[in-house]
């Protein structure tokens, strides 16, 4: 049986503020194989970008085990975390070239083999032609696909994304949903992909988290058996509907 | 014509225009030349040759550059320093805030008594005006690094100087030349103002010296000329901007 890449079992992660303790995430317990995409969905608040922290290893956990790495799949926490965040971040003063390459440059890896391949990854990102522009003169979307370009750059095994598509108009976002899968398939990435989108987390998702607030608790965790490639069209599904409701049903919104 | 030429074109207009209007005024009002003298009596002034311009040109250049470069690597040196540590930037800010209530002119009878009159004492004159504003907009700048992109550096295991010389560095470049463009306007009034208070040379002692023979020609010269010291050390100033700050990324 395959090991799973991610495995979560009973992480806690509490803030205090002043004397008051505040429970971020309590009892996160589920696993991600390799190259899957695994959705965190759940209302503001719950915990997920915390959570998504932890993965990164910003934040150390106060319990439960995390481990991040097999023996077929080992993972080096410095070079092996790629992040998106909400707004894409670039640094304005540098083309996007140079932004897809900052990464690397932070690592220190070969330049000419990081150029060769941030350029690869413009053209995946569908940006090709772009490299030698400025962020201000892409839009909100092609910015982001920059950022995510960026979190490939230096072939990390795990990507988080922290609702990398909450700031883009509604047809946008689909289209970056798609974009997304694309990529994904692709690049062979494992993709933890925080959301507070219900329909997003189902059609992104092979497996979805559940995460409800207040105070911040995993809910539910199940697989998302519907085919790749998806297309928008399964949104209309039956089973796409029984998985949304699920989901509703869980952040107690039905 | 394009919209930038355009642009340009009526900046030279309205300064033609205002010129003109100058001419006009004298010329038709018959304003005496000491109440105002008319544009060409002003060159004229230049023609004295015991005025000593140049000499008086280069000592105001002087104290208003040096003033104003010393302030720069101050100012930025400090911001940087404060970054460095915390303590230290929550020990020295506030105290630098309330530093920078002290209406600098109003030290100038210290500045003497300190460092006696002439070039070096207006230089501090500059200086201590133009110091906080680029001080104040820099560590501004420096402590504006979005925390994500905090995240996404230690993610990578960065280290404290790279967070440093590719992130929090070229991020506060838009927030130095504003406080840099500020300053400019600044050091030339420091300069000036401590002409005014004690000196034996520059052209803010001249305009003192020839207001007392009441020569209105040679005093508005010299305002001209201190005007134009100080838009060469803003244009430089706005030139270095074009050549390092990204368009999007300027603060106006």
């Amino acid at each position: 049986m395959m090991q799973p890449f991610i495995h979560l079992a009973g992480v806690r992660k509490s803030y205090r503020r002043g004397r008051q303790e505040h429970l971020a995430i309590s009892d996160a317990t589920f696993d991600v194989m390799p190259g899957e995409l695994v959705s965190l969905v759940g209302p503001s608040g719950c915990g997920k970008s915390t959570l998504l922290k932890v993965l990164a290893g910003l934040l150390p956990h106060d319990g439960g085990e995390a481990k991040i790495g097999s023996s077929e799949h080992p993972f080096d926490p410095s070079r092996d975390v790629g992040m998106v965040f909400q707004a894409p971040l670039l640094l304005k003063w540098r083309r996007i070239l140079d932004n897809v390459l900052l990464p690397a440059e932070i690592l220190g890896l070969p330049q000419k083999e990081s150029s060769e391949r941030a350029r690869g990854l413009l053209a995946l990102v569908g940006l090709a032609g772009y490299e030698d522009k400025y962020p201000y003169e892409l839009s909100g979307g092609m910015q982001q696909r920059a950022a995510i370009a960026r979190a490939l750059v230096h072939d990390p095994k795990l990507v988080l994304m922290d609702e990398p598509f909450g700031a883009l108009d509604a047809l946008t976002r689909e289209k970056m949903n798609l974009e997304l899968l694309r990529i994904w398939k692709e690049a062979g990435k494992t993709i933890v992909f925080v959301t507070h989108g219900i329909s997003e987390a189902v059609f992104l998702g092979s497996r979805v988290v559940v995460l409800t607030a207040g105070p911040a608790r995993m809910a539910d965790n199940f697989p998302i058996d519907l085919p790749y490639p998806r297309t928008l069209d399964m949104k209309t599904h039956e089973r796409f509907g029984e998985y949304t409701r699920r989901i509703y049903k869980l952040l107690g919104m039905e | 014509m394009t919209e930038t030429a355009q642009r340009y074109v009526l900046a030279i207009v309205a300064h033609l225009a205002l010129l003109l209007a100058w001419y006009l005024f004298v010329a038709l009002g018959n304003v005496p030349k000491f109440v105002m003298p008319s544009p060409q009596a002003t060159l004229d002034a230049l023609l004295q040759p015991n005025y000593n311009w140049w000499t008086n040109i280069s000592v105001t250049a002087t104290e208003i550059f040096g003033g104003y470069f010393l302030a720069l690597a101050g100012g930025v040196a400090l911001a940087l320093a404060f970054t460095w540590s915390k303590t230290m930037e929550a020990f020295f800010m506030p105290l630098l805030v309330s530093l920078n209530m002290i209406p600098k002119v109003a030290l100038g009878p210290l500045i003497i008594v300190w460092f006696k009159y002439g070039v070096f004492p207006n230089t501090i004159m500059a200086f201590s005006i133009c110091v906080f504003p680029i001080l104040l907009t820099t560590a501004r700048g420096l402590r504006e690094v979005e925390p994500e992109l905090l995240d996404l550096v230690r993610s990578l295991k960065g280290t404290r100087w790279q967070l440093f010389t590719k992130i929090q560095l070229p991020g506060s470049l838009p927030y130095i030349f504003a406080g840099m463009k500020v300053a400019a306007i600044l050091a030339v009034a420091g300069a000036i103002v401590g002409e005014f208070l004690g000196s034996d040379k520059g052209l803010g002692y001249l305009m003192l010296q020839v207001q007392v023979t009441l020569d209105t020609p040679a005093m508005f010269m010299a305002v001209i000329l201190i005007t134009l010291i100080g838009m060469l050390l803003y244009g430089l100033v706005l030139a270095f901007e074009r050549l390092l700050v990204v368009k999007d990324a300027r603060v106006e």
